[in-house]
């Protein structure tokens, strides 16, 4: 195979930041649900917006 | 579920999360094995050119580089929309659009950049209008995470942060624009897609590649949303409770307060 | 709409007052200007030759680190004393105190241009081939330039990172601006052969959505 070390280095990079990304926001989120109370947690039917979406 | 008030994760996420990375597998078995590298032969000469194996980064790059217009567009629509309708939903969408928008952004740089010295036989080409475009881009969203990451009054900051991604977005044509009249060259129309001898399987891989960083996208979006509702969940509730704090002091010291009155007179 | 532009001058009239009363421009801005250009003199080792054929995107850099003096100055005028509040509740349109403001960065910024047109002539030796053009493209950007470097300006007051936020939202937004204004210099100081009137076109596009586009996000940015 040609072009090896670039192939390498360019999936390598891109998937090691993605998964470095995913598992930052998924520890963060953890961390916040522990301290935010059950009631207010839920996205979609909080109180105060328009849960729309 | 037990453990759904523990993280941000839910049995759809967990569901798609599993996806992705079966998905994930797939694509680097298609991306790597199934497909054959780029050989073309030239017409008169009979030489061997074209990308060789270096095209195989392309299915990655590619899908990329298309979401990350992807997320900044809906960046630009949610914060539209909070401009004129208010909700803290589509603050939080705008903010993790961004953010997710801009860690594709600098990968695409990235992975262009390695791309292109096999290929175009240099890391960067100031010529080429997109990736200029490009780097313009993620300098403006980088600008926007930094206005994020201040600490000032959420309504405020959020306000301002809707202008600045809008006001990004509109500038995209005029600098596209203008990198292209700077430099009348492009080497992405000499050497991209459209030149590739794109048979099936290669279709699909770049079909398979859309669909795969298509479900990474939204999973690192679903998760990204969830941590910025959180957030401003926690900010809520913690000024509720500094509140009802405060309230209990009061309480307390008045009682005390009356005691040590009492106490003083007899 | 006429009220608009006459409350629009009374801010201008305002600010420029400032600065005449403050000389921040005089005694601040236009000496770093010049500083700017003797450093880059100093870099590119003040060979005569190289200085005069990157005379015109040296002298739009300097442009760009002067205005964001010029802006940044500008807006914590408004921040001091709480005199944003003051200027609020005086009952004008957040429109019209916007493009009195920009108006007051643009007069700065012309002055400032002026300044430096004589120095990259005498101290990089450029030699002005078409002076409509010239005048007409450092008009068209000095309008982008201080539109854009207003609104942004007082987009990143009172989050409590200005001086370090500022340079970071506003010179990205301005990249086509440094781009066209550096292109049409090039045509109209004869550096290089360009048609510098197109990119004037540009520019005047540039400046046209600037101003309205500042106007409008200046009403949804004042209302916190």
């Amino acid at each position: 195979m040609t072009h090896l070390g670039y192939l390498v280095a360019g999936w390598g990079i891109a998937l090691f930041v993605l998964g470095m990304y995913g598992y930052r926001i998924v520890r963060r989120g953890r961390l916040l649900a522990a301290s935010v109370p059950e009631d207010q947690q839920r996205w979609l039917t909080s109180s105060g917006d328009d849960g729309s979406g | 579920m037990a453990d759904r008030n523990t993280s941000t994760s839910s049995s759809g996420s967990r569901l798609l999360g599993v996806t992705t990375l079966v998905g994930l597998v797939g694509l680097l078995l298609f991306a790597f094995v199934l497909t054959e590298p780029d050989v073309r032969l030239h017409p008169t000469t009979g030489e061997e050119f074209g990308q060789f194996d270096a095209v195989r980064l392309l299915y990655l790059h590619v899908p990329m580089a298309v979401l990350t217009y992807v997320a900044f567009l809906t960046c630009a629509v949610a914060s539209a929309t909070y401009l004129v309708k208010r909700g803290p939903w589509w603050d939080v969408t705008a903010h993790a659009s961004a953010e997710v928008g801009t860690v594709f952004c600098g990968l695409v740089l990235v992975t262009g950049s390695i791309w292109g010295r096999p290929v175009w036989n240099t890391w960067w080409e100031w010529g080429d209008v997109r990736l200029m475009t490009t780097l313009v881009l993620f300098l403006l969203f980088t600008g926007y995470l930094a206005l994020r990451r201040t600490a000032a009054d959420p309504q405020r900051q959020a306000r301002r942060a809707a202008i600045v991604a809008l006001v990004a977005v509109l500038d995209i044509p005029l600098i596209n624009r203008s990198v292209e009249w700077w430099e009348n060259r492009t080497l992405h129309q000499q050497s991209t897609l459209a030149e590739l001898k794109i048979e099936d399987l290669t279709l699909f891989t770049l079909m398979l590649g859309f669909v795969v960083f298509g479900m990474v996208f939204a999973w690192l979006m679903l998760h990204r949303f969830r941590v910025g509702w959180l957030e401003q969940a926690l900010a809520r509730y913690e000024v509720e409770t500094a509140i009802a704090e405060r309230h209990a002091e009061i309480e307390t010291l008045d009682l005390d307060a009356a005691v040590g009155e009492t106490g003083g007179g007899t | 709409m006429r009220e608009m532009f006459s409350d629009a001058r009374l801010v201008a009239t305002k600010d420029l007052r400032i600065e005449a009363r403050s000389r921040v421009l005089v005694n601040q801005v236009a000496p770093f200007a010049l500083l700017v250009l003797v450093l880059f003199g100093f870099a590119l080792d003040a060979d005569q030759r190289t200085l005069r054929t990157f005379a015109p995107g040296l002298f739009w850099v300097t442009v760009l680190l002067a205005a964001l003096l010029a802006v940044a100055r500008s807006a914590s005028v408004e921040h001091s004393d709480d005199a944003h509040s003051g200027l609020r509740l005086s009952g004008m349109s957040p429109s019209s105190i916007f493009l009195g403001k920009a108006a007051a960065v643009f007069v700065q910024l012309m002055v400032l241009e002026v300044l430096l047109t004589l120095g990259i002539v005498v101290l990089y030796g450029s030699e002005i081939d078409d002076p409509v053009l010239m005048s007409l493209t450092a008009v068209a950007a000095a309008v982008a330039v201080a539109t854009m470097g207003t609104l942004y300006a007082a987009l990143a007051s009172g989050l409590g990172a200005r001086e370090t936020l500022l340079p970071i939202l506003l010179l990205p937004v301005l990249a086509p601006v440094l781009i066209g204004a550096t292109r049409a210099f090039d045509d109209a100081l004869g550096a290089a052969a360009v048609d510098g009137w197109a990119w004037l076109g540009l520019l005047a596009v540039f400046g046209l959505v600037a101003t309205v586009l500042g106007a409008l996000a200046h009403g949804a940015m004042i209302e916190d």
